[in-house]
């Protein structure tokens, strides 16, 4: 299976193939992780190599069970790493933190809490010697951005799925990180929604630019959002299958996706990689 | 209008529907449909309470003949027939020497809470008579640095009520102030944790009575050069330390469970520690906390009365056992009042702890 060739300037990789270390974001090298069971040891990863670029949105598609979950929890520093390392812009990480934000699968907020008060216990956090006020207005620009004008103060257990992964989103744009990591963000929403929610998340998207690295099961949705999608092998010992370049201009909008000539292309290229 | 409907939400807040459904029934406003919910909610309880106290009045009938056919035969046998006829006549004219003693019947209990109250407004009375003649001497005595003349007469039944609730109220919080805390230490830290267990697992099932001969042993040592009566302060520690036992199991077990998502997100965030108890872990913990102090509170009430009793300390508990040593005409009956009135209370004060869990809790399910 061959990697579709671009023409794109910026994917010009360096002789051994990886790209030049000015433009990499994230730098995932020779990643294992391992959990010990009584029956002996079980290898979730091994040797996987992934480079990801600045402002650049990588989705990341496999099977059930294969350790893509695993693997966005590692780059969170929610799950400690047995062998390899990963670099954010060059520096090894150390544990959790808001450099890297992260949208759970499901919204994750303080039932107790107002949708305004859940992304202000962020912003709080990394903007300290911002005034009340500011951070106030960062918290409401996110907010507004995601469709809840009219739900500052309402808490978030009033919330409908929907509206609670919109806080979600809010929340993790809001502290400005480096790398944002979703672990499926709408696996657990209809269909319409779930089509909503990924309009609201390219728009902000497109205007931050934040290097995103997402997990899906979603085909569709995996080539709508992403520049790259990047297949796993199934486990054990999970590694990066095969990767593909996604050529469509951005913004873009679902429209002119779904009409473009190479959508069907690109879609049968991931759908032939998980029937294999 | 709007004040019914508020006053029916409050009753349902509070767990006590069945009043807001009553008062619909009276104020017209109860629709077909919500007939057969007003049967199920009102009349049957109603119907339910008249037939227990049928039941009881049918029992102590029959308890009240037995005791009396047995003082004649015993009459009959020991005296004679004369003794025997002379027993049968005092039994009838409801003397108290021959009265037959047993469970008391409805209306006997019903006259004894009347009779309470009757004592209670004379005592009252009195207190505040006691109260107007020695104002003017009090405040010659307190100006002259002499202590103030109080009232030390009897307590009246309602006094008796207060001063419980008083022991009760001092003794939850101690639980509380105790057993909060020290649950989230202890949920907080696995290795607390395991150094606390054998002590809570030993200790949760001791008896009140042990408890208070702990503090008792204790407290009378500490205060031994005190004048003042220790009574209350035995009885308050005793109950808080026997009751706070579900709020440190409750506190515990909310504060070491809290969602994992929750923790990921204080994580990623970065949140310190004690931002990440405050704004994460306690709000999390707060239902089960509070299911937790409402077993307290419960048990807090139900342990006071035995121990009221042993420490000699003023209150429901001395009331019903002094009622018990007492043997008068309606002791039985003031005690049957006492026991209304214990229940009752108990039932109140579990609905005002449901009340408070319902109002600063965010889980909206209702927790019984």
């Amino acid at each position: 299976m061959s990697i579709t060739s671009t023409s794109n300037q910026s994917n010009i990789m360096t002789d051994n193939g990886l790209f030049p270390s000015n433009e990499v974001m994230l730098d995932l090298k020779n990643l294992k992780k391992v959990y010990p069971t009584p029956k002996g040891d079980y290898i979730v990863l091994e040797d996987l190599n992934l480079q990801i670029k600045k402002e650049e949105f990588v989705t990341i598609i496999g099977h059930s069970g294969c350790g893509k979950t695993t693997m966005l929890s590692m780059i969170a520093g929610l799950n400690p790493i047995s062998g390899g390392h990963i670099s954010v812009l060059g520096k090894q990480i150390k544990g959790p933190g808001p450099d890297r934000g992260v949208i759970f699968q499901a919204p994750s907020l303080m039932p107790w809490m107002t949708a305004l008060q859940n992304v202000l216990l962020g912003v709080n956090q990394v903007f300290p010697h911002a005034t009340k006020a500011q951070r106030n207005d960062i918290a409401k620009y996110y907010l507004q951005k995601v469709g809840l004008e009219d739900a500052f103060n309402k808490r978030a257990s009033d919330l409908s799925q929907g509206m609670q992964q919109r806080v979600g989103i809010a929340r993790a744009f809001a502290i400005k990180p480096k790398v944002l990591l979703l672990d499926e963000p709408f696996g657990m929403l209809d269909s319409l929604t779930r089509g909503e929610l990924q309009d609201i998340l390219i728009e902000i998207w497109n205007k931050e630019k934040i290097t995103a690295v997402m997990i899906t099961h979603d085909v569709d949705e995996a080539i709508f959002l992403a520049d790259r999608v990047v297949m796993m092998t199934s486990g054990p010992k999970a590694k990066i299958g095969d990767i593909l370049d996604i050529d469509f201009e951005r913004p873009r909008t679902r429209k002119t996706v779904l009409e473009h000539n190479d959508y069907y292309k690109y879609r049968k290229h991931l759908i032939d990689f998980l029937e294999h | 209008m709007r004040q019914s409907v508020t006053l029916s939400k409050v009753t349902k807040f509070m767990g006590l529907g069945m009043f807001g459904t009553l008062k619909d029934l009276f104020t017209g406003k109860l629709g077909k449909e919500d007939f057969k919910s007003f049967l199920r909610k009102t009349i049957v309880p109603i119907a339910s309470i008249l037939l227990f106290i049928g039941l009881w009045h049918m029992g102590a009938k029959a308890l009240y003949e037995k005791e009396a056919n047995f003082k004649i035969q015993k009459a009959l046998t020991d005296q004679g027939q004369s003794a025997a006829d002379a027993m049968k006549a005092c039994i009838a004219s409801g003397d108290i020497s021959c009265k037959p003693n047993t469970l008391p019947s409805p209306a006997q209990v019903w006259d004894s809470y009347k009779s309470l109250l009757k004592d209670h407004n004379i005592i009252a009375a009195d207190k505040a008579a006691f109260k107007e003649k020695t104002a003017a001497l009090n405040e010659k005595r307190i100006e002259d640095g002499l202590e103030a003349i109080t009232y030390t007469g009897r307590p009246s039944f309602v006094d008796q009520i207060f001063r419980s609730l008083k022991t009760v109220f001092a003794g939850f919080l101690l639980a509380l102030i105790i057993a909060v805390p020290l649950g989230i230490f202890i949920g907080l830290s696995p290795t607390l944790k395991s150094s606390f267990n054998w002590f809570i697992q030993i200790f949760k099932p001791v008896s009140p009575v042990v408890w208070y001969l702990l503090v008792f042993m204790i407290v009378k040592t500490l205060l031994i050069d005190s004048n003042e009566d220790s009574s209350f302060t035995i009885s308050f520690i005793s109950v808080g330390l026997c009751s706070m036992w579900a709020t440190l199991v409750n506190t515990a077990m909310g504060v070491s469970s809290v969602d994992k998502d929750y923790i990921n997100v204080a994580k990623v965030l970065k949140l310190g520690s004690f931002q990440k108890i405050f704004k994460v872990v306690l709000p999390s913990s707060l239902p089960l906390i509070f299911t937790g102090l409402k077993i307290t509170l419960s048990v807090a009430w139900m342990v006071l009365i035995a121990i009221e009793l042993l420490a000699q300390s003023p209150g429901l508990g001395l009331f019903v056992w002094e009622e018990f040593q007492n043997g008068a005409n309606d002791s039985n009956a003031k005690i049957i009042v006492a026991m209304f009135v214990i229940g009752i209370i108990g039932f109140l004060l579990d609905r005002l702890m449901l009340t408070i869990q319902n109002w600063v809790s965010f889980d909206k399910t209702e927790a019984i």
